[in-house]
């Protein structure tokens, strides 16, 4: 499937700041399952944002503002050639060995209720089917729900609360298949929802697991699937903090409006 | 208690031969004219500024560390095996880094049960990959050392993050140099002045390639509130570079800059003394006022060198301390020459029930604390004490080590009633660069009450001028 994405977001600030500064993760790279055709990171002038790697292996853009301004804006796009390998991700970079990710972080430290969900489906043997019924156990016991959580928000404190949003589903996924002993990441991207023209909210998030004799296997707790051509993977890390999109900082007064329009178009391919 | 303990000065009536100008001089003077050298040196340490605020509740934050006045001595042989133990020492440790940030190759021999480096607080992903000026990531490492015998050093632990407490090398020399020019003329001791150029040139030959031959370095502290800020602005001073705060640096196509009178100027080294964490609020704690914003993406993209690196604690966390010898054999196919303090972990379950069967002989420490906090010393403590702390232990394991009680050296030391032994230590600081080199000595760290083994200067100890004598 070949999918076009054009994500912009825009900073507006009531007075004028004297610095702003974000770092953005908004670079898909390959794998078997995908292929970006072309990408660009700009500023609001078309301006190619200069990039750098980080430790997980995802490409970043800085943007340092240090001039007086009110505004300023980031567009990520492209497009990219998926393919359905069934969720498998194969041939990421990956600098970090699977049990890295076996690693406790803050989002994803489990209580005793993550603990008992990770617990709950003991006696299916194959792990893949094991995972997908926790997957399935995660989507109905968290309520998708815009605005009921923050990116702050502990994978712990969502079940407790049984409302999230993708990420918070991916949180907990990711806690309780950690404390079964999977290594398992933080995994954000874009998902194509299948309406051909509109454009819609896209941004998205999921996990990976790493299951022994397969390899990072895609799960979306979200909607209780593996990923398909549909998705497109962009950044990984622990959990969110390491793959957010964007982080920012900014010093001084003025109050900043954020407006995020993320556009996931199925193209059809030339011939 | 202290009887039993080896005396560098050795018998007042057959010092040892390094000793015997200042047990001569010693035995010269009256406790009258010690009283009122003590007193002339605290004058000077007040004038001069140095203090050492203290992590703990109620304590003046201005208080002076004590200086002893009586100088420790190494003589030429004693300092030629530290010597090249430390440099060996550091290669270690340097290349462990390396390669836990790179190929992990100690990880896959099986050298050290990976969980120990991947889970460990001190490990920063935000370093793997990363190829850093000359492979070096402790620029400037402080190593702790103890003495128990004429020959018997053992390294207590690496300190490869931020180490303080050079300026007091530095300062308390000084200070010898003023109260007893006399004593120094009668001794030849090898200078220690010479560490801020050391510093310098050790900084400068780690600047990244992108730099020029003259690269900028500057000293990069969290601001005039923190307790080392005293050495933060001595050592810039003497070095003659800029003392910066996170706010007078900005990052700009990946280059740090650095805002002067004159407009911006590229930075090319950063000796930093702000603790990883509060370094880059879009790396790290997104609440750190202190940082630069950007400063990690300007380090990944190569443009700028941090001293120490990012991420140099993983080599200095307590339970990665009982693997040191296995790195020198490892990375450098040599036996150490410094020994480790024998250490249990209490990890693992047979070590861990004879720590618990030994805890009133031992000294128990949290292998993520420093400065002396969350350690239990078994001989000291009360009965409640360690039954409270063994239960700690049980709940997490992971978190302790434990080792015997040395009985560490002690040295004369001018106290209340007079002159009499007190236990030491030695933290020599190692400078890491295009090449290792140490400035001779150190900074001695004294215990100042009578049997006390705790010489970090939170929980009461002292510092001496530390001599190492020539040929």
């Amino acid at each position: 499937m070949r999918i076009r994405i054009r994500h912009a977001t825009r900073y507006r600030y009531d007075k004028p700041i004297d610095l702003a500064a974000q770092v953005v993760r908004l670079m898909p790279r390959d794998h078997e399952g995908q292929r970006v055709l072309s990408w660009r990171v700009a500023d609001a002038d078309g301006r190619i944002l200069p990039m750098f790697e980080d430790g997980f292996g995802n490409r970043c853009h800085l943007v340092t503002i240090t001039r007086r301004h009110e505004e300023s804006a980031i567009v990520a796009e492209g497009e990219i050639e998926t393919a359905d390998t069934s969720g498998v991700v194969n041939g990421a970079i990956d600098p970090l060995p699977p049990s890295y990710f076996l690693r406790r972080s803050e989002a994803t430290m489990p209580d005793t209720a993550i603990q008992a969900l990770a617990h709950s489906h003991e006696g299916v043997s194959d792990p893949i089917e094991r995972l997908h019924r926790l997957m399935t156990e995660v989507r109905s016991r968290v309520t998708y729900e815009i605005g009921s959580t923050s990116v702050v928000t502990s994978a712990a404190e969502v079940l407790a609360r049984g409302r999230g949003v993708c990420q918070d589903h991916a949180h907990v996924l990711i806690s309780a298949a950690r404390v079964m002993g999977y290594p398992a990441r933080y995994v954000s991207g874009y998902l194509w929802d299948g309406a051909v023209t509109a454009p819609t909210e896209a941004s998205h998030a999921w996990a990976e697991i790493r299951i022994e004799q397969v390899g990072w296997v895609g799960f979306d707790p979200a909607n209780g699937v593996s990923p398909t051509a549909a998705y497109v993977r962009v950044a990984t890390g622990l959990d969110y903090s390491d793959a957010a999109p964007v982080r920012g900082i900014r010093r001084g007064e003025a109050a900043e409006t954020l407006a995020v329009s993320v556009e996931v178009q199925q193209v059809q391919a030339q011939q | 208690m202290t009887t039993s303990a080896f005396d560098e000065m050795g018998e007042r009536a057959a010092p040892r031969p390094a000793y015997a100008g200042v047990a001569d001089w010693l035995a010269s003077l009256a406790p009258e004219v010690l009283a009122a050298k003590r007193d002339e040196a605290e004058l000077l340490f007040r004038r001069t500024g140095i203090t050492f605020a203290v992590y703990t509740e109620g304590g003046d934050p201005e208080r002076l560390i004590p200086f002893d006045i009586i100088p420790r001595i190494l003589d030429a042989h004693e300092w030629s095996v530290l010597e090249r133990g430390l440099i060996q020492r550091v290669r270690a440790l340097n290349a462990f880094i390396a390669d836990v940030y790179g190929p992990q190759e100690f990880i896959r021999a099986g050298k050290i049960p990976p969980a120990l480096v991947l889970h460990n607080p001190g490990f920063a992903a935000e370093m793997v990959g990363l190829n850093v000026a000359q492979g070096i990531y402790t620029h400037i490492a402080g190593i702790d050392m103890v003495r128990v015998g004429p020959e018997e050093f053992y390294v207590l632990e690496d300190n490869c993050r931020t180490p303080s407490g050079v300026s007091y090398m530095l300062e308390n020399r000084e200070a010898t140099l003023r109260l007893f020019p006399d004593l120094i003329r009668r001794h030849r001791i090898r200078p220690v002045s010479h560490y801020p150029e050391e510093l310098l040139g050790t900084l400068r030959s780690v600047a990244p390639p992108s730099a020029t031959a003259n690269p900028t370095v500057v000293l990069l502290t969290p601001g005039s509130y923190n307790s080392a800020y005293y050495e933060h602005s001595f050592l810039a001073d003497e070095m003659g570079v800029e003392l910066v705060e996170g706010a007078d640096l900005i990052v700009e196509d990946l280059v740090v800059f650095m805002r002067t009178t004159r407009g911006r100027q590229r930075v090319d080294v950063i000796y930093r003394r702000i603790d990883d964490a509060f370094l880059d609020p879009l790396a790290f704690r997104p609440d750190s006022a202190l940082g630069v914003p950007g400063l990690m993406a300007a380090y990944r993209a190569g443009n700028v060198t941090l001293a120490n690196a990012v991420g140099a604690g993983i080599a200095d966390d307590k339970a990665v301390y009982t693997y040191v010898p296995a790195m020198v054999r490892f990375f450098l196919g040599e036996e150490p020459i410094l020994k480790n303090v024998p250490t249990f972990r209490c990890s693992e379950a047979d070590e861990r029930g004879e720590v618990l069967d030994r805890l009133h002989e031992l000294v128990v420490k949290d292998v993520h604390g420093s400065g002396g906090y969350g350690m239990l010393v078994g001989p000291h403590a009360t009965k409640a004490e360690r039954l409270a702390f063994a239960e700690k232990i049980k709940a997490a394991p992971d978190r302790y080590i434990a080792q015997p009680t040395l009985s560490l050296s002690t040295c004369p030391t001018f106290v209340e009633n007079g002159v009499a032994p007190r236990h030491v230590d030695l933290r020599p600081f190692v400078l890491a660069g295009r090449d290792i080199r140490i400035v001779p000595g150190g900074l001695t760290r004294v215990a100042l009450r009578e049997g006390s083994l705790v010489v970090n200067s939170s929980q009461g100890g002292g510092t001496k001028d530390t001599w190492v004598l020539d040929g």
